[in-house]
């Protein structure tokens, strides 16, 4: 059935040109670490921005906020301390890696916006703790929603669309966009939190067609607690399954994932299941590959996808590739660009 | 004779104008239409008792004929001016003195797009209870798709006492309707599963109760209760729903092949606008403000300027023709006075 949403006035969101503070994710560079320099890549030398990554930039403590670890006053020293960094380096348009941290940033302004004397209090921690004063961000986004901004424009420069090269079918992608992303403020996503458009609109952009699935707005089955906490892992693996169920009759290609916990449950989780029950849930009993949105931006720009770190993902990526024709070099998979060995590749078999 | 200007020519203009008309005024009444009748026109019959809504559009139409009412229909007012104890009423290049005014600017239907988890405009086959109206007029129950529905959900409190969509009241009618459809329904498609979703049933009329009863004991109707928080499209081009039945405490997810969205009532759009023009108070929700919620629903916070019907707060048909005769009353009372 065909999806006939548009978005409405109320979930336009504004974004900033150009002149971006950087924040980094702390998981998005563990799990996907080619994730955040193809990003930066593609800002600094494709679209020619000025993006600044900032070495002082710490952990916004996210994880252990939402995990009941760190206190509100405490996270909002921290976030406190980074916008204390971005007006230090004459910036005013804050970016976030992680969904998390991008939700957390938002948070944080609206309670300072509702409660001014909360700002003051935060004001005089960070003073206390640091001697450092702060600006408020004249925008806030997430990275997304900046190579949303410039999707038309990556399209020019597109190498690879996101087309089955035999058959000339745009490739059908499953869009994952967080929890946190637009559900708590469904006014600061594209599209708001139902029918987000963010990673929508790169996929039509770069020619690929969305999957609609019943399923489409539940958790990716990270869920912080769900698995920080050891015995619930299992709620985490079968939020994941039911996600995974719903999607399997439309037999996608790819799961794009705006969040970077989400990229690394949807990918190690399929690996999971397998193991656990031998299903895999893509077309012809293969495992679909799953890609963050600066890796679909890089693949779509003709990044080389080793450089990218593709190799580090569980679920093989080379389908995906050869579907699209990207040029690739197979022995270059495992090594470094000095040749290097870095590991080798076992085939995932189906139990 | 006293003039007095009526601004809407829906059942509560035409009424407040014949109870007027009646009592030796004479009345002009401005629609910005092209017919009389309002929001009735698109509905095909009215709880309780099912009478065809053609019925009382043919009463106001017959009832007005009995008096020299002026109709300016496709006219909208453009200016107020004070005149004396009374105003002048700019249409176009017309002026008309009044003596009193009726604002009886209705409502809007809640705009469902703006429940966007619920998939109106979004999903084939996701109508509002104002589509069904039309469906039930044309006699065609069947999905786009052409096939009678299997199964049909209808979504209580659309729009209605929710803080995302600002209406905190309650739409009070859409309750009845949505089992009012439930039954032509079940009428009509027998062998179709009803199910309504609510969080109360707010049965607060003569007969209504009844009518809820009648649903579940005669024509096998549902009710769940508990909110549909999303509706989604399936691979074989049916809709699900995921809800809680808040009573058995469980989470449910149900295919079906229509669902039925009862979206409230909201204050005209342009209802802040035509308070501006008359000077008049409208609450938050953007309702007109009456002067005495017990004693003066139809008297607005300036003099001369009254208010019938669904302008003031959601309500029935037959509230508004009982709020329209009320609020003549009101006028006359004022009118002595002057």
């Amino acid at each position: 059935m065909q999806n006939l949403y548009t978005v409405s006035k109320d979930y336009r969101k504004e974004i900033a040109d150009d002149k971006y503070y950087y924040a980094r994710s702390c998981i998005r560079q563990n799990f996907f670490p080619g994730s955040e320099v193809t990003f930066l890549n593609i800002l600094k030398k494709d679209l020619d921005r000025d993006v600044f990554d900032d070495p002082k930039h710490t952990t916004c403590t996210g994880i252990a906020y939402h995990s009941d670890v760190i206190p509100f006053d405490t996270i909002q020293t921290v976030v406190a301390r980074h916008f204390a960094l971005m007006s230090e380096n004459g910036y005013e348009n804050f970016i976030a890696s992680c969904v998390t941290s991008f939700g957390m940033y938002i948070e944080i302004t609206e309670t300072w916006k509702h409660f001014p004397e909360q700002l003051e209090l935060i004001r005089e921690h960070l003073k206390k703790a640091t001697g450092r004063e702060f600006m408020i961000p004249k925008n806030i986004a997430h990275t997304s929603d900046i190579v949303y901004k410039y999707r038309m424009r990556i399209a020019e420069q597109m190498k690879y669309p996101l087309v089955n090269a035999k058959t000339g079918q745009p490739l059908k992608v499953v869009d994952h966009i967080g929890c946190h992303y637009a559900k708590m403020f469904p006014d600061k996503g594209e599209g708001g939190a139902e029918f987000t458009q963010v990673l929508q609109g790169m996929i039509k952009a770069w020619g690929g067609a969305t999957v609609d699935y019943p399923e489409r707005r539940h958790c990716c089955g990270f869920g912080f607690r769900q698995y920080l906490v050891q015995a619930n892992r299992g709620y985490s693996v079968s939020n994941s399954k039911k996600k995974f169920e719903s999607m399997q009759p439309y037999e996608p290609d790819l799961i794009v994932a705006n969040c970077p916990g989400c990229a690394m449950f949807m990918d190690r989780w399929q690996y999971t299941l397998n193991e656990m029950q031998g299903t895999r849930y893509g077309a012809s009993d293969t495992m679909i590959p799953v890609l963050t949105y600066e890796e679909m931006a890089g693949l779509v720009l003709g990044y080389d996808p080793w450089d990218m770190g593709l190799q580090m993902h569980q679920v093989d990526v080379t389908p995906l590739l050869d579907k699209m024709g990207v040029k690739y070099d197979p022995d270059g998979k495992y090594r470094t660009r000095t040749g290097r060995p870095i590991g080798s590749y076992t085939p995932q078999q189906s139990r | 004779m006293k003039n007095i200007v009526i601004i809407g020519g829906g059942i509560a203009g035409v009424e407040t104008a014949c109870a007027l008309a009646e009592g030796g005024n004479h009345v002009t009444i401005i629609e910005r239409d092209d017919k009389l009748g309002g929001k009735l026109n698109q509905w095909y019959c009215l709880f309780p008792d099912f009478k065809k809504s053609t019925q009382v559009l043919d009463y106001i139409k017959n009832r007005i004929k009995n008096f020299d009412i002026e109709l300016k229909l496709k006219s909208t007012v453009e200016k107020v001016e004070p005149n004396g104890d009374g105003y002048f009423i700019h249409t176009g290049n017309v002026r008309y003195a009044a003596d009193a005014v009726v604002l009886a600017v209705g409502y809007d239907l809640f705009d469902a797009t703006r429940k966007e988890e619920l998939g109106y405009k979004i999903y084939d086959n996701v109508f509002t209870q104002a589509d069904i109206e039309a469906k039930f007029r044309s006699g065609d129950l069947n999905t786009t798709f052409g096939k009678a529905p299997e199964r049909i959900a209808i979504v209580h409190c659309v729009g209605s006492r929710d803080e995302k969509c600002h209406n905190m009241y309650c739409s009070k009618v859409c309750c009845v309707t949505g089992v009012k459809q439930a039954i032509e329904i079940a009428k009509f498609l027998p062998k179709t599963e009803i199910f309504c979703f609510y969080m109360d049933l707010r049965m607060y009329d003569k007969h209504f109760e009844e009518l809820y009863r009648s649903a579940q004991e005669h024509h096998n109707i549902q009710f769940i209760r508990g909110r549909v928080s999303e509706v989604s499209a399936t691979p074989d081009q049916r809709l699900s729903i995921k809800t809680e039945d808040t009573l058995s405490g469980r989470p449910m997810k149900m295919k079906l092949d229509m669902i039925i969205l009862l979206a409230g009532m909201e204050a005209k759009k342009n209802t802040r606008q035509v308070a501006r023009l008359f000077d008049v108070e409208t609450e938050e929700s953007g309702f007109l403000r009456s002067q005495d919620f017990h004693l003066g629903a139809g008297i607005l916070s300036r003099k001369g300027i009254f208010a019938a019907g669904a302008c003031i707060s959601p309500m029935s048909i037959k509230e508004t023709i009982e709020n329209a005769r009320s609020t003549a009353m009101q006028v006359n009372q004022y009118l002595k006075t002057l």
